[in-house]
Protein backbone atom coordinates (compact mmCIF):
# COMPACT_ATOMS: atom_id res chain seq x y z
CA UNK A 1 0.00 0.00 0.00
CA UNK A 2 1.52 3.48 -0.64
CA UNK A 3 2.07 5.66 1.93
CA UNK A 4 -0.19 8.14 0.38
CA UNK A 5 -3.45 6.01 0.87
CA UNK A 6 -2.94 6.14 4.92
CA UNK A 7 -6.25 7.82 5.91
CA UNK A 8 -5.44 11.31 7.95
CA UNK A 9 -6.50 9.55 11.07
CA UNK A 10 -3.71 7.01 10.26
CA UNK A 11 -0.87 10.24 9.68
CA UNK A 12 -2.59 11.49 13.12
CA UNK A 13 -1.70 8.51 15.15
CA UNK A 14 1.40 8.45 14.22
CA UNK A 15 2.16 12.07 15.20
CA UNK A 16 1.11 11.38 18.56
CA UNK A 17 3.12 8.18 18.85
CA UNK A 18 6.08 10.06 18.04
CA UNK A 19 5.19 13.13 20.15
CA UNK A 20 4.88 10.39 22.73
CA UNK A 21 8.59 8.15 22.02
CA UNK A 22 9.91 12.15 21.92
CA UNK A 23 8.21 12.93 25.42
CA UNK A 24 9.70 9.52 26.73
CA UNK A 25 13.30 9.83 25.40
CA UNK A 26 13.52 13.27 26.93
CA UNK A 27 12.10 12.39 30.57
CA UNK A 28 14.33 9.42 30.32
CA UNK A 29 17.06 10.83 29.59
CA UNK A 30 16.66 13.59 32.11
CA UNK A 31 16.17 10.82 34.77
CA UNK A 32 19.08 8.79 33.63
CA UNK A 33 21.43 12.19 33.97
CA UNK A 34 19.86 12.23 37.57
CA UNK A 35 20.30 8.95 38.53
CA UNK A 36 23.80 8.89 37.07
CA UNK A 37 24.33 12.37 39.83
CA UNK A 38 22.80 10.02 42.19
CA UNK A 39 25.20 7.27 42.17
CA UNK A 40 27.91 9.92 41.63
CA UNK A 41 26.91 11.38 45.22
CA UNK A 42 25.89 7.42 46.78
CA UNK A 43 29.47 6.54 45.39
CA UNK A 44 31.60 9.32 47.25
CA UNK A 45 28.42 8.34 50.43
CA UNK A 46 30.05 5.09 50.04
CA UNK A 47 33.66 6.11 50.62
CA UNK A 48 33.33 8.46 53.68
CA UNK A 49 31.05 6.00 55.30
CA UNK A 50 33.72 3.34 54.60
CA UNK A 51 36.33 5.53 56.09
CA UNK A 52 34.42 5.82 59.00
CA UNK A 53 33.67 2.53 59.46
CA UNK A 54 37.68 1.94 59.09
CA UNK A 55 38.30 4.61 61.70
CA UNK A 56 35.81 3.64 63.96
CA UNK A 57 36.74 0.50 63.77
CA UNK A 58 39.04 0.02 67.12
CA UNK A 59 37.61 2.88 69.24
CA UNK A 60 35.48 0.33 71.10
CA UNK A 61 38.04 -1.65 72.06
CA UNK A 62 40.24 1.23 73.05
CA UNK A 63 37.87 2.80 75.06
CA UNK A 64 36.33 -0.59 76.93
CA UNK A 65 40.13 -1.03 77.81
CA UNK A 66 40.43 2.46 78.87
CA UNK A 67 37.22 2.09 81.12
CA UNK A 68 39.02 -0.84 82.41
CA UNK A 69 41.74 1.07 83.56
CA UNK A 70 39.77 3.66 85.06
CA UNK A 71 37.42 1.04 86.94
CA UNK A 72 40.89 -0.16 88.43
CA UNK A 73 41.99 3.21 89.51
CA UNK A 74 38.32 3.75 90.88
CA UNK A 75 38.09 0.30 92.93
CA UNK A 76 41.36 0.94 93.92
CA UNK A 77 40.54 4.64 95.43
CA UNK A 78 37.40 3.55 96.79
CA UNK A 79 38.93 0.73 98.39
CA UNK A 80 41.72 2.76 99.83
CA UNK A 81 39.16 5.51 100.59
CA UNK A 82 37.24 3.51 102.67
CA UNK A 83 40.25 1.66 104.13
CA UNK A 84 41.98 4.70 105.28
CA UNK A 85 38.97 6.80 106.71
CA UNK A 86 36.39 4.14 107.56
CA UNK A 87 32.98 3.81 105.46
CA UNK A 88 30.94 6.66 107.49
CA UNK A 89 33.57 9.06 106.70
CA UNK A 90 34.45 8.04 103.52
CA UNK A 91 30.80 8.21 102.32
CA UNK A 92 30.39 11.72 104.67
CA UNK A 93 33.85 12.88 102.54
CA UNK A 94 32.60 11.85 99.03
CA UNK A 95 29.33 13.47 99.61
CA UNK A 96 30.66 16.80 100.96
CA UNK A 97 32.66 16.84 97.42
CA UNK A 98 29.65 15.79 95.44
CA UNK A 99 26.38 16.28 97.20
CA UNK A 100 23.94 13.74 96.47
CA UNK A 101 27.06 11.29 95.58
CA UNK A 102 26.28 9.37 99.02
CA UNK A 103 22.65 8.35 97.62
CA UNK A 104 24.79 6.18 94.98
CA UNK A 105 27.36 4.50 97.28
CA UNK A 106 30.37 3.22 96.35
CA UNK A 107 30.39 0.74 93.67
CA UNK A 108 32.41 -2.16 95.16
CA UNK A 109 30.76 -1.43 98.46
CA UNK A 110 26.78 -1.75 98.32
CA UNK A 111 26.33 -1.48 101.92
CA UNK A 112 27.34 1.96 101.38
CA UNK A 113 24.29 3.13 99.77
CA UNK A 114 22.74 2.89 103.45
CA UNK A 115 25.13 4.61 105.09
CA UNK A 116 23.64 7.99 106.69
CA UNK A 117 26.24 10.65 105.67
CA UNK A 118 27.47 12.63 107.94
CA UNK A 119 27.60 16.54 106.80
CA UNK A 120 31.50 16.73 106.71
CA UNK A 121 31.28 19.80 104.48
CA UNK A 122 29.18 22.02 106.69
CA UNK A 123 31.97 21.34 109.29
CA UNK A 124 35.24 21.12 107.53
CA UNK A 125 36.56 23.06 104.06
CA UNK A 126 36.76 20.66 100.92
CA UNK A 127 39.31 18.36 101.62
CA UNK A 128 40.08 19.51 104.92
CA UNK A 129 39.26 16.10 106.68
CA UNK A 130 42.15 14.72 104.35
CA UNK A 131 45.17 17.36 104.84
CA UNK A 132 44.19 16.86 108.37
CA UNK A 133 44.68 13.32 108.39
CA UNK A 134 47.89 13.22 106.18
CA UNK A 135 49.21 16.02 108.65
CA UNK A 136 49.12 14.15 111.72
CA UNK A 137 51.52 12.00 110.31
CA UNK A 138 53.32 14.19 107.56
CA UNK A 139 56.77 12.98 107.03
CA UNK A 140 58.06 16.23 107.13
CA UNK A 141 58.21 15.79 111.00
CA UNK A 142 61.24 13.31 110.47
CA UNK A 143 63.12 15.94 110.34
CA UNK A 144 62.55 16.84 114.10
CA UNK A 145 66.03 17.28 115.94
CA UNK A 146 64.30 14.89 118.87
CA UNK A 147 63.81 11.93 116.71
CA UNK A 148 60.47 11.01 114.45
CA UNK A 149 58.12 12.54 117.14
CA UNK A 150 55.28 11.82 114.90
CA UNK A 151 56.14 8.95 111.99
CA UNK A 152 55.96 6.07 113.80
CA UNK A 153 54.74 3.03 110.97
CA UNK A 154 54.69 0.69 113.86
CA UNK A 155 52.59 2.75 115.47
CA UNK A 156 50.92 5.45 113.72
CA UNK A 157 48.03 6.32 115.03
CA UNK A 158 49.23 5.73 119.09
CA UNK A 159 51.97 8.80 117.90
CA UNK A 160 49.40 10.92 116.74
CA UNK A 161 46.51 10.52 119.33
CA UNK A 162 49.28 11.24 121.95
CA UNK A 163 50.14 14.39 120.02
CA UNK A 164 46.47 15.49 119.77
CA UNK A 165 44.03 14.04 121.67
CA UNK A 166 46.11 13.94 125.37
CA UNK A 167 48.16 17.19 124.55
CA UNK A 168 47.34 18.52 128.54
CA UNK A 169 47.54 16.05 130.60
CA UNK A 170 49.87 13.22 130.70
CA UNK A 171 52.12 12.71 127.78
CA UNK A 172 54.20 13.36 126.12
CA UNK A 173 56.37 13.55 129.04
CA UNK A 174 58.17 16.20 127.77
CA UNK A 175 55.77 19.30 127.86
CA UNK A 176 56.10 21.39 130.91
CA UNK A 177 53.62 20.13 133.72
CA UNK A 178 51.13 23.23 134.93
CA UNK A 179 53.13 24.86 137.89
CA UNK A 180 51.48 23.53 141.37
CA UNK A 181 50.50 25.88 144.01
CA UNK A 182 49.76 25.92 147.62
CA UNK A 183 51.28 26.05 150.92
CA UNK A 184 53.40 22.42 149.54
CA UNK A 185 54.53 23.70 146.61
CA UNK A 186 58.08 23.23 145.29
CA UNK A 187 58.50 26.44 144.48
CA UNK A 188 57.42 29.05 146.79
CA UNK A 189 56.38 32.84 145.67
CA UNK A 190 57.15 35.93 148.07
CA UNK A 191 53.56 36.94 148.91
CA UNK A 192 52.51 40.21 148.32
CA UNK A 193 51.27 43.11 150.90
CA UNK A 194 48.84 44.13 149.34
CA UNK A 195 47.17 41.13 149.04
CA UNK A 196 43.84 41.04 151.19
CA UNK A 197 44.36 44.54 152.39
CA UNK A 198 42.04 47.29 151.50
CA UNK A 199 42.38 48.83 148.30
CA UNK A 200 44.34 52.17 148.21
CA UNK A 201 42.35 54.97 147.73
CA UNK A 202 43.22 57.47 144.90
CA UNK A 203 43.91 61.17 146.00
CA UNK A 204 40.41 63.62 145.65
CA UNK A 205 39.86 65.38 142.07
CA UNK A 206 39.69 69.24 142.25
CA UNK A 207 36.74 70.61 140.64
CA UNK B 1 -12.21 5.40 10.07
CA UNK B 2 -14.12 6.88 13.12
CA UNK B 3 -13.03 3.96 15.75
CA UNK B 4 -9.04 6.09 14.66
CA UNK B 5 -10.74 9.46 15.18
CA UNK B 6 -11.57 8.20 18.22
CA UNK B 7 -8.52 6.44 19.21
CA UNK B 8 -6.52 9.16 18.04
CA UNK B 9 -8.35 11.37 20.35
CA UNK B 10 -8.16 8.99 23.43
CA UNK B 11 -4.05 8.68 22.50
CA UNK B 12 -3.97 12.64 22.80
CA UNK B 13 -6.34 13.78 25.15
CA UNK B 14 -5.61 10.82 27.97
CA UNK B 15 -2.67 8.68 27.42
CA UNK B 16 -0.71 11.66 26.50
CA UNK B 17 -1.43 13.65 29.50
CA UNK B 18 -1.19 10.97 31.99
CA UNK B 19 2.32 10.16 30.46
CA UNK B 20 3.66 12.94 30.74
CA UNK B 21 2.10 13.17 34.54
CA UNK B 22 3.84 10.29 35.05
CA UNK B 23 7.74 10.58 33.55
CA UNK B 24 7.22 14.64 34.47
CA UNK B 25 6.66 13.56 38.49
CA UNK B 26 9.68 10.90 38.25
CA UNK B 27 11.93 13.48 36.89
CA UNK B 28 11.28 15.74 39.67
CA UNK B 29 11.54 13.04 42.11
CA UNK B 30 15.04 12.06 40.91
CA UNK B 31 15.72 15.93 40.63
CA UNK B 32 14.66 16.60 44.31
CA UNK B 33 17.13 13.30 45.59
CA UNK B 34 20.33 14.51 44.43
CA UNK B 35 20.71 17.26 46.58
CA UNK B 36 19.72 15.15 49.51
CA UNK B 37 22.92 12.72 48.50
CA UNK B 38 25.42 15.53 48.51
CA UNK B 39 23.93 16.93 51.51
CA UNK B 40 24.74 12.90 52.57
CA UNK B 41 28.10 12.90 50.90
CA UNK B 42 29.16 16.02 52.35
CA UNK B 43 28.35 15.20 56.44
CA UNK B 44 29.86 11.87 55.92
CA UNK B 45 32.87 13.67 54.52
CA UNK B 46 32.60 15.47 57.68
CA UNK B 47 32.14 12.87 59.79
CA UNK B 48 34.81 11.04 58.63
CA UNK B 49 37.29 14.12 59.03
CA UNK B 50 35.72 14.30 62.32
CA UNK B 51 36.98 10.80 63.88
CA UNK B 52 40.49 12.20 62.57
CA UNK B 53 40.98 12.24 66.42
CA UNK B 54 40.08 8.67 66.75
CA UNK B 55 43.68 7.86 66.36
CA UNK B 56 44.58 9.67 69.31
CA UNK B 57 42.59 7.34 71.54
CA UNK B 58 45.85 5.67 71.41
CA UNK B 59 47.53 8.41 73.07
CA UNK B 60 44.72 8.42 75.47
CA UNK B 61 44.90 4.71 76.50
CA UNK B 62 48.37 4.78 77.19
CA UNK B 63 47.79 8.10 79.15
CA UNK B 64 45.56 6.85 81.23
CA UNK B 65 47.28 3.39 81.55
CA UNK B 66 50.29 5.68 83.06
CA UNK B 67 47.74 7.43 85.06
CA UNK B 68 46.30 4.74 86.96
CA UNK B 69 49.56 3.60 87.12
CA UNK B 70 50.84 6.55 88.92
CA UNK B 71 47.44 7.01 90.95
CA UNK B 72 47.98 3.20 91.79
CA UNK B 73 51.86 4.09 93.10
CA UNK B 74 50.63 6.82 94.97
CA UNK B 75 47.55 5.17 96.73
CA UNK B 76 50.29 2.42 97.75
CA UNK B 77 52.36 5.15 99.46
CA UNK B 78 48.94 6.36 101.24
CA UNK B 79 48.10 3.16 102.40
CA UNK B 80 51.97 3.00 103.97
CA UNK B 81 51.56 6.54 105.27
CA UNK B 82 48.02 6.60 106.66
CA UNK B 83 46.65 4.50 109.56
CA UNK B 84 43.60 2.68 108.61
CA UNK B 85 40.27 4.01 110.12
CA UNK B 86 39.16 1.78 113.30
Amino acid sequence: MPLYAIPAAGIVLIAIVLVIVLALVYYLVSIILQLQKITAGLDEVIGNVTEIVEKSGPVNEIVNAINKDLDAGVDMLEALLVKKAGMIDAVGLVDGLYPGAAAAGFRNFPESTTVEAPRISEVYTRGTLTLARLGREAPVAMANPAGPAIRNAAAASHSAWVLYDDVRHTSPAELPRSPVIGTDAPVQYEQRDDIGQPRKRLPARNP
Amino acid sequence: MTLLWIGDAILLLVVVPIALYLLNGTLVAARNIVPSVRAIAVTAAAGSKDLDAAALLLTTQDQVSQTVAGVAGYGGSLDVILDDAE
